[in-house]
């Protein structure tokens, strides 16, 4: 499904090497979870692969079902199915979060030729998926994560992925900042989205959210690089030894 | 002391095109004492402290800069509001296109009509509130109003109106120029909508003063003018009452030239004011919006909030003062100011002031200047919004706090559907 390859990313405006060949294959299906210490290029890779602006590909290729997506415009990504949880969901004062969600549901409908969800099915469809979020009335109405706690935020990115449906979600440390209550519900948010036909790509910091979001394969990220990959078991590893043993192995 | 001779020579020039209109009784008086003001201080100009911003040149030139006209607006503003309509077609009462003006609660005459009799109690307000804001600046565009006015409305409030009145100004004439003043009097608990709308001329002089007495509630929803080349310069004069509520909302879609002035004196206690205005300027576009706030009541709350989005080079002036005298405790007073600029050859000049002679108030202002949020906009995008739509909604999102201000969720979205239409007419370039 999301295939990446050689993968070198250095910042637009500065000279710094950020990615420094990723290579990394994510099958239908399957959780894949990225874990590594801060700065090592999690929250790159992601940004990279949604097309956010200030990155500069200067190596390797990523693709989506054999599409090229590094030439896409964020948008047309999020057509074919790209979805990304952000690490930290942006605000935007005076968009309600209804409005917001509509809004894009039907954009990426348009955009696959497909037909608008009715005001009243759309209606029902965020009812339905807010309430097993325990997302209120309230939230809905509000602007889009004004005010909004930081788990708040985070079931409102599930809530997202829910409503859009995509084929490829990457979760980038949707568990930081969240208690054991709302790592359960963001954990039940994502599992009842998986599916024979849809990949995850689950970045995170810690192994405890891999104990509710049960990965396939575990690749740990350092400088920029995948360094090792490994079934559920590493990911244990790394939480009793930490990072530096790996570092040492492969250095 | 001398006026400086070019401005006595740019008074004169436009004074030679003028003719006071007839009139006997009670405002002869008002007129002359009018002109005289407007002599003794002379027209505004470049080098004005009050109008460093915006030229003022073309607002007084004799010869009236043409402005094309675009036709009827297929699709009539507040046309889904029932309400008395009352049309000026060029700053020319038009009996045939407005309503009979009959309406429960109120009582409506033409000013040039008022004017015919010897005694009127619009003799108490006709360039009273005009005078009363020429301390401490000079506005000598309302005094040529007051001096000149061609026409207007004259209303007085007496009940709870239930439908809103109507003012709708068509445009015409490519060197149309219209000078119209109006009078509104809420007496106590009495309360008024009025909406304003069209272009009106190719160059417009419009004064609206408005008398709101205790516990009287007056509301005003403007949308100024689609044609790209009019030119309007406009004082909204208030005073208000202990208890009574003033709110006005300004839509300003185009025109190359505006200048909304608002004065407003909260004389008794516990007073409301809250001015606001969105405005939206392509290219060839500037508008500035002048208001004036003095708080002389207690425990009175005021409030300005302006936004406008600017492109091509477009322009917007904003100038809020709020005064608060000796003895307006408890004064609540809230000014913002904000420019969306999406380019950079468009600018925002913002000169907010607080002037506080009382010891016990909380007032706050604040202005900014800013793009579109990068971050917003990506978010959107990633969600599949594309670019042009996203930045649309953001657009809107920036507006919306001064639309907000409406109470009336029809003509909210109403005025947000001309926004929308506005975004849709300049996806093209
Ligand atoms: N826009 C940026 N400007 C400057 N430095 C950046 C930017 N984005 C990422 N970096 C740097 O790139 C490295 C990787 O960051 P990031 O991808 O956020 O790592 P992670 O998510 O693994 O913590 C860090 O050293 C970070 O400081
Ligand atoms: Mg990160």
């Amino acid at each position: 499904m999301l295939d990446i390859k050689n993968l070198h990313v250095k910042l637009e405006d500065e000279d710094k090497q950020i990615l420094k060949g990723v290579d990394l294959k994510v099958e239908a299906g399957k959780v894949h979870a990225i874990m590594g210490p801060n700065g090592s290029g999690k929250s790159t890779l992601s940004y990279v692969l949604s097309g956010r602006a200030g990155y500069e590909v200067t190596d390797g290729t990523a693709t989506l079902d054999g599409e090229d997506i590094l030439g896409m415009e964020p948008e047309e990504r999020a057509a074919i199915g790209m979805f990304l949880a952000f690490q930290y969901p942006v605000e935007i004062p005076g968009v309600g979060n209804m409005t917001f969600l509509r809004t894009a549901a039907n954009a990426q409908r348009k955009a696959r030729g497909e037909p608008e969800l009715s005001a009243a099915d759309f209606l029902k469809l965020v009812r339905e998926k807010a309430k097993t979020l325990q997302i209120d009335a309230d939230m809905l109405k509000r602007p889009v994560n004004v005010g909004f706690s930081g788990g708040e935020k985070k079931r409102n990115e599930i809530l997202q992925m829910a409503m859009l449906e995509p084929r490829m979600c990457i979760l980038d440390e949707t568990d930081s900042g969240l208690d054991v209550d709302a790592m359960k519900l963001v954990s039940d948010g994502v599992n009842a989205l998986r599916d024979e036909g849809r990949g995850f790509l689950v970045i995170t910091h810690y192994q405890r959210l891999l104990d509710h979001i049960k990965p396939d394969v575990v690749h740990i990220m350092s400088d920029g690089r995948i360094i090792k990959t490994g079934g559920p078991e590493l990911a244990l590893e790394v939480e009793k030894n930490g990072y530096a043993d790996l570092k040492s192995e492969v250095a | 002391m001398a006026l400086p001779k070019a401005k006595e020579d740019a008074t004169a020039a436009l004074l030679g095109t003028l003719q006071m209109p007839d009139c006997g009784g009670w405002c002869r008086a008002a007129r002359e004492d009018a002109l005289s003001r407007l002599t003794a201080m002379g027209l505004p100009h470049r080098r004005d402290e009050y109008w460093r911003f915006t030229d003022p040149a073309s607002l007084i030139v004799p010869e009236v800069p043409k402005a094309a006209t675009l036709g009827a607006d297929p699709e009539p503003m507040f046309d889904q509001i029932e309400r008395l309509r009352i049309v000026f077609v060029d700053g020319v009462f038009s009996p045939e296109q407005s309503d009979d003006l009959t309406l429960a609660g109120l009582e409506i005459e033409r000013l040039s009509e008022a004017m015919t009799s010897d005694i009127h109690w619009a003799r108490d307000i006709y360039g009273k509130l005009e005078v009363e804001a020429q301390s401490p600046v000079a506005r000598p565009l309302a005094a040529l109003n007051t001096a000149f006015a061609s026409d207007g409305i004259v209303i007085r409030v007496t009940g709870k109106v239930e439908k809103p009145v109507s003012l709708v100004y068509l445009h015409e004439r490519d060197d149309s120029q219209a000078i119209l003043h109006h009078i509104v009097k809420v007496e106590a608990e009495a309360s008024i909508t009025i909406l304003e709308n069209g272009p009106a001329a190719a160059r417009f002089n419009k004064a609206m003063e408005v008398d709101v007495a205790d516990r009287g509630e007056f509301r005003h929803i403007r949308a100024q003018g689609r044609d790209h080349e009019r030119r309007a310069a406009t004082h909204l004069f208030g005073r208000l009452g202990q208890e009574s509520v003033f709110k006005s909302f300004t839509l300003t879609v185009n025109g190359v030239m505006t200048r909304n002035e608002c004065v407003l004196n909260l004389t008794g206690d516990d007073a409301v004011a809250h001015v606001a205005g969105a405005a939206v300027g392509d290219g060839d576009f500037h508008h500035d919006d002048t208001v004036f706030i003095t708080h002389g009541g207690e425990t009175c709350e005021s409030r300005q909030v302006f936004k406008k989005v600017l492109k091509n080079g477009a322009v917007g002036v904003f100038q809020g003062k709020i005064l608060v005298k000796d003895g307006a405790q408890k004064t609540d007073g809230y000014q913002i100011s904000q420019a969306l600029l999406l380019d950079e050859t468009s600018q925002f000049l913002a000169k907010p002031e607080l002037e506080i002679y009382a010891d016990d108030v909380a007032c706050s202002h604040g202005s900014t200047t800013g793009a579109i949020d990068e971050e917003a906009l990506f978010y959107l995008r990633s969600r599949g919004v594309p670019d042009a739509e996203a930045r649309d909604l953001l657009i809107l999102a920036f507006l919306a706090e001064a639309i907000d201000e409406i109470d009336d969720t029809r003509i909210a979205e109403d005025l947000i559907g001309r926004l929308e239409g506005w975004l849709a007419r300049r996806k093209d370039d």
